[in-house]
């Protein structure tokens, strides 16, 4: 059964309130969730009021604005800033996205910061992925082919087969889509999440793989794929315009299909 | 390293309600309060058919009676409407965000008008 409401030792308490100290009229207030492993509290809720005269457009830029000026000890993953890399992604007002391509004009008023949801929080707003990864390793995300030497030859694919990739290569694992899915937040040991699933379908739909088969018997199994009911979190959240629930629904179909 | 003793992140508490997600679980429910009312209903009205039709009838037609047999025009309505967008979505189509986005406001206004007209045909037969 699912457990709908957080354990004692993740109930949020009320943080610290840090007030403006540069007299700036333009000012935000942001809360961000904050849980340290050096101290056996709870998490909190911290309070910064931030000159938003002084900050660049993104997210992001608030946080390190934070950081460098405020309280040096937040912490957050971040790398290319430039939404390739997907360290960023935390939950910002309710969504689950990456913090560095998401404008802070598009929020009115306070601003909320989460890490992504129902994760082990290792510190502040970073989440402890390791069970995304290990389901992702679990359907074998590399090209399958019996082929030899094909060290030194390319194996062709026409342009036809290569736009079936188109939408879904473009997935740079950054969490957002499975961990806003209910689903996976009560089954996610089993459910292998849409993430994970957009990526099985890259790899059943790469014409150049020759384990299509295999793959999709794989990845047909009550836990690990159904339990999508199409809520469309994912699809709502993915950062890249991504369509992770079309993806589990073809798969769905080629299965119903075959 | 292992996590297993820290602090789980909260979910179902911060993460914003859309249209998608309201309507899915609202299909659930639904389906969930159908599946119980009707039979319900339907037993019921075998139980007492012979010996206390007016009784059934007069609870049907107290304020109370209307008000649960227009409430379970609305979840029958809507719970067919939206299994046809599920079924819609199984063929592989209107998974776009818009698409699908449009496709949620239609099947909650179409379902109230829906109640609307099974009650009216309901009360009229």
């Amino acid at each position: 059964m699912a457990e709908f409401s957080l354990p004692d030792n993740s109930k949020i308490v009320k943080g610290k309130y840090y007030k403006d100290k540069t007299g700036s009229q333009n000012i935000k207030k942001v809360h961000v969730y904050r849980w340290n492993p050096d101290d056996e509290k709870n998490p909190r809720i911290d309070t910064f009021e931030v000159d938003m005269d002084n900050c660049g457009p993104k997210v992001l830029d608030i946080l390190f604005k934070i950081k460098n000026e405020i309280d040096s000890s937040l912490t957050f993953r971040r790398s290319c800033a430039h939404g390739v890399c997907g360290s960023c992604a935390m939950n910002v007002d309710g969504v689950n996205t990456l913090s560095c391509i998401k404008s802070h004009k598009d929020i009115k008023g306070e601003l909320n910061i989460y890490p992504l949801p129902h994760l082990k929080v290792i510190k502040d707003l970073i989440g402890d992925l390791s069970n995304l990864y290990r389901q992702y390793e679990s359907i074998q995300p590399w090209l399958k082919t019996s082929k030899t030497n094909t060290e030194q030859q390319e194996i062709i694919q026409s342009q036809k087969d290569r736009s079936k990739l188109d939408g879904y290569y473009e997935c740079i694992l950054c969490a957002c889509c499975s961990t806003s899915c209910p689903s996976y937040w009560w089954n996610g040991d089993k459910y292998l999440g849409p993430a994970v699933l957009l990526q099985a379908y890259r790899w059943i739909s790469d014409s150049r793989d020759e384990e299509k088969k295999e793959r999709l018997k794989k990845v047909a199994d009550e836990l690990k794929l159904y339990r999508c009911h199409t809520i469309m979190n994912c699809t709502n959240s993915c950062p890249k315009g991504l369509n992770p629930a079309k993806a589990i629904g073809s798969i769905k179909k080629m299965l119903a299909t075959s | 390293m292992e996590y297993e003793k820290n602090p789980l992140t909260p979910h179902l508490q911060i993460y914003k309600w859309q249209i998608s997600s309201l309507l899915s679980i609202a299909h659930r429910i639904t389906g969930v309060i159908n599946a119980i009312a009707i039979s319900f209903i339907c037993i019921w009205f075998l139980l007492v058919i012979y010996k206390e039709q007016f009784l059934f009838e007069n609870i049907l037609n107290s304020f109370f009676g209307k008000f649960i047999s227009i409430s379970l025009c609305w979840t029958f309505s809507f719970h067919v409407l939206n299994e046809i967008r599920h079924l819609v979505w199984d063929a592989g189509y209107g998974f776009d965000q818009k698409i699908s986005k449009l496709t949620g406001y239609v099947t909650l206004v179409l379902s109230f008008f829906l109640a609307i007209i099974i009650y009216l045909i309901g009360v009229n037969l």
